[in-house]
């Protein structure tokens, strides 16, 4: 009697079954991209966490887009992964038409765009903060979409934590064609930092090199920290028994 | 028992007198008064010398910009200085009341405040108002027992570092100091860092603007460097002076300069309070 009322239910009422994202489980944090000599320099770290546990810690939170992209993401992690299957769809479809053309970055940037502003209007969120990068035929490109589809394209730019932290030591910092060294410590400056003042980061990191020759991802390896101030030491000279 | 004289003292804590009253003007219609926040960019660390502070000096009341050009910085002692940010009223507040406090007890010592002196008053006078008092300190100072920074949270927590930042700008001049602070820097180092702290607040967050305040306290000297950088100059006054419109025709000009109509009395009587 009741299942032939919850089968109405659902037939007159479509809405009570299906459920509308409303918040993040298996979150990545920040991801910070930039600019260099030769392509794209994108970095982030390998947590994921399950809201405050840090539940996984090999998620590889950058992935390459067809020839000529690299895909990075903080949020919601089975949002990331869906998202790669559509892009996984789109790249198929173009490469069947095996006409020599590929999509370039920017187009992929414009497929993400409408992709999250669309489902930002249903109220079906995906809840990540994207970075898209690549370089095709000689030019560079950068561009970020956020989970209610705001979008723009950068020399410089970064995710969640890394806009407050990151961005001003870029402004400061970055300039036009630097080398991939100099690109690296830059971005590895920036991950200290996040590391240091984001609880979420995790000491594990990725650095993606995207280049018009293709992209190539490091292995991930962890940053030195320094915590030997003397105030850490002895926090209480000169006042025995303070707090 | 003989009757006793003196005043019993207060029981502290928060009183909550006027909550009732408050509650009552509100259901009559009356809206909140909105407050002077600082909204801001604080920092200081701790040199070879002694200490460094640094503060911008932009005084928000919600998206608008009340004072283009105020004081963060507040005199403790004359060794000991104070930053503050959130509310500028509590800022003051506290700040002063605690100031008079240590003045009084060095004439009752006869020595130098020292800065665990000035934390402890102002984190119990916080604690005991349980974060009603919205005032973020970065408290810094020299004396006898070397240099002293310490941060203080409106609910009245504290922590001594070598470097520190508060405001709404303290992300952005957090990630510089991060990068680049060692500890025994000199003081030419000192004062650059600080400055690219507070510059790096100014430009990257909204809540903080204007000009980068800077105070140098070492042993047994400070320096006050009121507007030690001012990178947001007004560029965009005419220097043409008013012009009329072509069509009008100007029959007569006159110049009055206004500073010479009023008479600036030097030595008046000062005003009977």
């Amino acid at each position: 009697m009741s299942e032939s009322v919850q089968v109405t239910n659902n037939l007159t009422n479509p809405e009570a079954s299906s459920q509308r994202t409303l918040y993040p489980y298996v979150t990545g944090t920040s991801v910070v991209a930039i600019k260099y000599k030769d392509g794209i320099l994108m970095a982030a770290d390998m947590g994921g966490s399950y809201g405050s546990t840090l539940r996984y810690k090999s998620v590889e939170r950058m992935k390459s887009v067809g020839k000529h992209s690299v895909l990075g993401a903080s949020g919601e992690i089975s949002d990331f992964q869906e998202i790669l299957r559509y892009l996984d769809e789109l790249i198929l479809h173009d490469n069947m038409w095996d006409d020599g053309n590929s999509l370039g970055p920017k187009e992929v940037h414009n497929y993400l765009t409408r992709l999250m502003y669309n489902r930002r209007n249903k109220f079906n969120p995906l809840w990540n903060s994207l970075v898209l990068g690549g370089v095709k035929n000689g030019q560079k490109y950068l561009g970020s979409v956020s989970m209610i589809g705001v979008h723009f394209e950068d020399n410089h730019v970064a995710t969640g934590f890394g806009n407050h932290l990151a961005r001003p030591i870029l402004r400061d910092e970055w300039k036009e064609d630097l080398s991939f060294e100099e690109g690296v410590k830059l971005l590895e400056k920036c991950m200290r930092v996040l590391l240091y003042r984001d609880r979420s980061a995790v000491n594990k990191l990725q650095i993606a090199k995207l280049t018009e020759e293709g992209m190539t991802i490091s292995q991930p390896y962890s940053l030195k920290t320094f915590w030997g101030y003397g105030a850490f030491q002895n926090p209480t000279v000169g006042a025995e028994g303070s707090w | 028992m003989a009757n006793v004289d003196f005043d019993v003292p207060a029981k502290g804590g928060f009183s909550f007198d006027l909550c009732r009253r408050n509650e009552m003007l509100m259901k009559k219609g009356l809206k909140p008064s909105s407050f002077l926040k600082t909204g801001t960019t604080i920092v200081g660390l701790v040199y070879k010398d002694g200490v460094i502070l640094g503060a911008d000096t932009r005084a928000t009341e919600g998206p608008i910009v009340a004072d283009k050009n105020c004081e963060k910085i507040h005199y403790m002692a004359p060794n000991i200085y104070c930053c503050g940010a959130g509310t500028a009223a509590d800022t003051e507040a506290v700040t002063d009341n605690i100031s008079s406090q240590l003045k009084l007890h060095r004439y009752h010592t006869g020595r130098e405040s020292r800065v665990v002196t000035a934390l402890t008053l102002l984190k119990s006078h916080l604690f005991s108002y349980q974060g009603h008092v919205s005032a973020a300190l970065v408290l810094g100072g020299v004396d006898v027992t070397g240099p002293h920074l310490h941060t203080i949270y409106p609910h009245g927590s504290t922590d001594t570092l070598p470097f520190a930042t508060m405001g709404s700008g303290s992300l952005a001049a957090m990630a510089v100091f991060e990068s680049r602070y060692v500890e025994g820097m000199n003081r030419d180092d000192g004062v650059a860092l600080v400055r690219d702290a507070i510059r790096s607040g100014i430009f990257n967050d909204l809540g903080s603007g204007s000009n980068v305040d800077i105070c140098v306290i070492t042993k047994g000297h400070k320096e006050y460097l009121r507007n030690y950088e001012m990178p947001n100059p007004r560029t965009f006054t005419s220097e043409k002076g008013y012009s009329f419109s072509k069509k009008t025709e100007i029959l007569t000009a006159k110049v009055t300069p206004l500073r010479e109509l009023v008479e600036v009395i030097e030595a008046g009587d000062a005003m009977e309070e």
